[in-house]
């Protein structure tokens, strides 16, 4: 089995490429219930052994566009195709995906090693390749002494962990996860993705997963989607968009808030907080402006004054917010030992690093 | 998914690409077929007989005879016996609500021993035989009864008997339908209303009886729907003096052959059942209202202080009184021979010496148990086909057929077995001969209640549990097989109960249409009672007793499996 970067560097620096041989194609893809358009005319590639993740308010059509492409949901225009085939005629339980459920929605009647051996058996597999498959995947997940367990006897990653062996054992060519991690607490959470997605890669699996955690996307996907309103707002590598956020939208939705009305002439921006400094090779004219948290540098000498309203620890360092004497609020990232004291008035200044020109 | 299934229900007129046309095509399609059924029985043996029978008494010479109404409802005899149907029913159900929300609560929140079998017991009465509690009452209250030698008082003859059978009768619909949902609402609903400054009672008043009440009201309707319709018990105990609308049918039909007044009574009884049902499916629909509902098993608890075990002691008395001692005094008098206690009466059933059979009483519990057997074969195709085309809610027409299950329920069981007896003995359904006619018109009265007991458990499916046996490659049929089936085969198991009791007991259509030489036990019964002499009035007495003791092992069945849910009933 290949390694998962391998993958994922011909999956995204050739994207026509990858077009060409996608595993799943959404093709102007449609839903409306009623007067509202959940899913609106949304093209997506997802390529062989890649895992996107989807990332999104509530009710911004990411649950819609997996049912979507399980066939739960039906398109009002547009085509789902899976291996290049058009999926309209084909129902839910011969589109050979997977799809894991939110609340994982377990067969309470049966007991573990039933849930996990339902997909195979729909699949007529024999009995003993059933009940090797099922060994396999309750060992992969570890639960290797499960199988007879009920379902009500698990914990929350136990049935997270049985939900996902299910969704597996039939060898989905496409793995959907709904909100996989969604309620289970942080510290299970951070270390179940890490683990999921090892586990993906070793096992060259295609995932479509929907969040709306960026933690849990960033740390999960090879690419992320944003959507807004039924539209794709952004599409890249974690890192792309982490640093380029495509607009306003996105970049709030990351939890950046320092954006402020810009015009740049000849490599500074006049904003309301004074002049910045912005990348080389920012075009001019009026635009909004996003100065990142690690971009704004506290010093006594800073020429735009501001008071320190609020201070949050957040591990290894503290987020200072900051009301500067002009213009919108301000956040920085300080060293824990140097962060200055609540009602404090300190200078900042602008690292251009960190300042982003968002487009349109 | 609400969003969904309104975008489904709008379907037609929202214009939609093919794709999704021809989804709710298919659902569409499938909700059709399962609803064919269910529909075409309801067409041939009970909308098919009925109209028949109004029919054959408004259309005369030729011409409808509109005017026979105004005649008939202008009747001062007819005007009595819609006033007192109307009268007894809503004093019944008042009397009902009164003696059985205090066992309600009992039953839902107090923990006693015994309180399983007990709430098995209070049941009994319901799927009893109207003839059966007719004859218990009059073991009880009538001539020699058990009130007439400890006392002196008879009240066979007064419409305290028929009040005090009603309440009997219906004491378990409000301990089922209110007590239930009594059981799940979460206490700590009233314990944040205390800590909010709420005394006991007005916590209760503020917050738990307005979630009760929908229930309530449901239950007392539900009463006063059976009181209304009522015909055996009035029979038994009603004499001369009182006669209900349904009675009175029986009367113009049977016995004064007065046909065009038996379909304006018919009509009449219709319509009125039409506005109670309306009624009802309003108020359950309301019930569906958002409510915190938890594990019955948490929140009953051990009676505490004074006032509870005084209530408790209050309900058991009441429980005690009014059902235990009714049906234990019709045992003791099955045995209760002119020649001291024995099994005469019993033994009498085995011979065809009274005469007043063809064949042995005891043989018509043979007959009684393949009916109902047939019966409830049929009422759970019939119910489960159609509960399964409910379940995927939709609009209007679904509701429309929803209520139109319900309607057996409170049509005059007599208009049903007559129309049996005038519209099925000529091709395309010539069952005359059928000993078929009898399961049929037993599977009409319960198939309600396997669409009752069927619908809340296959709506609490979650629709994702289907959709991810289908995403792991179920086709329809196995996600049905494979999901569905399992989780709702106890209200399976329930609903055939319920229905085998119902059929067993049915008695308003059968004595109608049993051939003589093959009647079943509660006609048998009628017919003992209808006769003079100890012999015949203790041999009804043990037919009853053999009656009863089936029911309740029935219902002692049931009453293992149903360990949770309420049901609608």
């Amino acid at each position: 089995m290949t390694t998962r970067t391998t993958h994922t560097a011909r999956a995204t620096a050739d994207a026509a490429e990858a077009a060409d041989t996608a595993l799943l194609r959404l093709d102007a893809a449609t839903v409306r219930f009623g007067a509202r358009t959940a899913l609106d005319a949304v093209d997506l590639d997802v390529a062989e052994h890649e895992i996107v993740s989807v990332l999104g308010p509530s009710g911004s059509g990411k649950s819609t566009l997996l049912r979507a492409v399980a066939g739960l949901t039906a398109l009002d225009d547009g085509r789902v195709l899976l291996g290049g085939a058009d999926q309209r005629d084909v129902p839910a339980h011969r589109r050979g995906v997977g799809l894991m459920f939110q609340d994982h929605q377990l067969f309470p009647q049966r007991d573990v090693g039933g849930n996990v051996g339902f997909g195979p058996r729909m699949h007529k597999a024999p009995r003993e390749q059933r009940q090797r498959r099922v060994a396999e995947l309750l060992d992969l997940v570890g639960l290797p002494d499960a199988q007879t367990r009920a379902v009500a006897t698990l914990s929350g990653g136990e049935q997270q962990r049985v939900a996902l062996a299910r969704a597996l054992a039939p060898e989905p060519r496409l793995l959907m996860l709904d909100e996989p991690l969604g309620q289970l607490d942080r510290s299970l959470r951070e270390r179940l993705v890490v683990e999921l997605r090892q586990l993906f890669g070793r096992l060259g699996t295609t995932v479509l997963a929907v969040t709306h955690d960026q933690g849990e996307a960033f740390a999960l996907a090879d690419r992320v989607v944003l959507m807004r309103e039924g539209r794709i707002a952004q599409s890249g590598t974690p890192l792309e968009v982490w640093q380029h956020p495509a607009d306003e939208f996105v970049a709030r939705f990351l939890g950046f808030d320092a954006i402020a009305d810009a015009v740049v002439a000849g490599g500074t921006a006049v904003t309301d907080w004074g002049r910045l400094p912005v990348p080389a090779g920012t075009p001019d004219g009026p635009c909004r402006l996003l100065v990142r948290p690690t971009g704004v540098l506290l010093s006594a000498e800073g020429a735009l004054r501001c008071e320190v309203i609020a201070r949050t620890f957040r591990g290894g360092h503290v987020a200072v917010r900051l009301r500067p004497e002009r213009g919108p609020l301000l956040e920085a990232e300080c060293a824990l030992r140097a962060a200055p004291r609540e009602g404090a008035t300190v200078g900042v200044d602008f690292d251009p690093e960190d300042v982003v020109v968002l487009p349109g | 998914m609400s969003a969904l299934r309104a975008a489904y229900d709008r379907g037609t007129r929202t214009p939609r690409g093919t794709g999704a046309a021809a989804g709710g095509v298919r659902r569409a399609g499938v909700r059709a077929a399962l609803m064919a059924l269910p529909l075409l029985f309801f067409a041939a043996f009970f909308a098919y007989p009925v109209g028949a029978i109004v029919t054959r008494g408004l259309h005369q010479g030729g011409s409808w005879q509109f005017g026979r109404i105004a005649d008939v409802a202008g009747d001062a005899g007819i005007r009595h016996v819609l006033w007192f149907t109307c009268w007894q029913a809503a004093a019944s159900t008042g009397l009902t609500l009164l003696v059985a929300l205090p066992g309600a609560y009992a039953f839902a929140r107090l923990d006693f021993p015994g309180r399983r079998l007990l709430r098995a017991v209070v049941t009994v009465p319901f799927v009893l035989p109207t003839v059966v509690a007719g004859s218990a009452f009059l073991a009880l209250l009538g001539r020699d009864g058990f009130t007439d030698s400890l006392f002196g008082v008879r009240l066979d003859t007064s419409v305290w008997a028929i009040l005090i059978a009603h309440v009997f009768f219906n004491y378990a619909v409000v301990v089922r339908t209110v007590g239930g949902l009594w059981a799940q609402l979460d206490p700590a609903q009233e314990e944040a209303a205390r800590m909010l400054g709420a005394s006991r009672f007005a916590a209760w008043r503020r917050v738990t009886l307005p979630a009760l009440g929908p229930s309530v009201a449901a239950a007392a309707l539900m009463v006063f729907l059976f009181t209304f319709t009522s015909f055996g018990v009035i029979q038994v105990l009603g004499g001369p003096m009182y006669s209900t609308l349904e009675v009175e049918i029986y009367r113009q039909t049977a016995e004064v052959f007065d046909l065009p007044t038996a379909a304006v009574l018919t009509l009449l009884q219709f319509a009125a059942v039409a506005a109670i049902l309306a009624l009802h499916g309003w108020t359950v629909r309301r019930r569906e209202s958002a409510l915190r509902l938890v594990d019955p098993a948490l929140t009953a608890h051990r009676p505490r202080g004074a006032a509870e075990r005084t209530l408790l002691g209050a309900v058991l008395a009441v429980v005690g009184v009014l059902i235990l001692l009714p049906l234990g005094v019709l045992v003791a008098r099955s045995f209760d021979t002119p020649s001291g206690y024995g099994l005469a009466f019993y033994r009498a059933l085995g011979s065809t010496d009274g005469g007043t059979f063809s064949v042995a009483p005891w043989q018509t519990v043979g007959n009684s148990l393949r009916f109902a057997a047939i019966a409830t074969v049929i009422a759970l195709a019939v119910g489960g086909l159609a509960a399964a085309a409910l379940v995927r809610r939709a609009g209007r027409l679904v509701r429309g057929f929803d209520a139109l299950l319900m309607l057996p329920l409170g049509t005059s069981a007599v208009t049903v077995g007559f129309g049996f007896l005038i519209a099925l003995d000529k091709p395309p359904l010539d069952l005359r001969d059928s000993w078929l006619l009898v399961p049929l018109a037993q599977a009409l009265v319960g198939t309600p209640f396997v669409v009752r007991v069927m619908l809340p458990v296959l709506r609490a499916v979650d629709e994702r549990l289907r959709e991810a046996a289908a995403v792991l490659g179920a086709s329809p049929w196995r996600v049905w097989r494979e999901v569905e089936l399992p989780l709702v085969s106890r209200a399976v198991a329930i609903a055939a109960g319920f229905a085998f009791a119902v059929s067993l007991g049915e008695f308003g259509a059968t004595v109608f249409i049993a051939r003589p030489d093959d009647p079943t036990l509660p006609v048998a019964v009628a017919r003992l009672l209808g006769r003079a002499g100890a012999l015949n009035y203790g041999q009804a007495m043990a037919l009853s007793t053999v009656l009863m003791v089936v029911c309740a092992a029935s219902l002692l069945v049931l009453e293992s499996l149903r360990t949770t849910g309420s049901g609608e009933l």
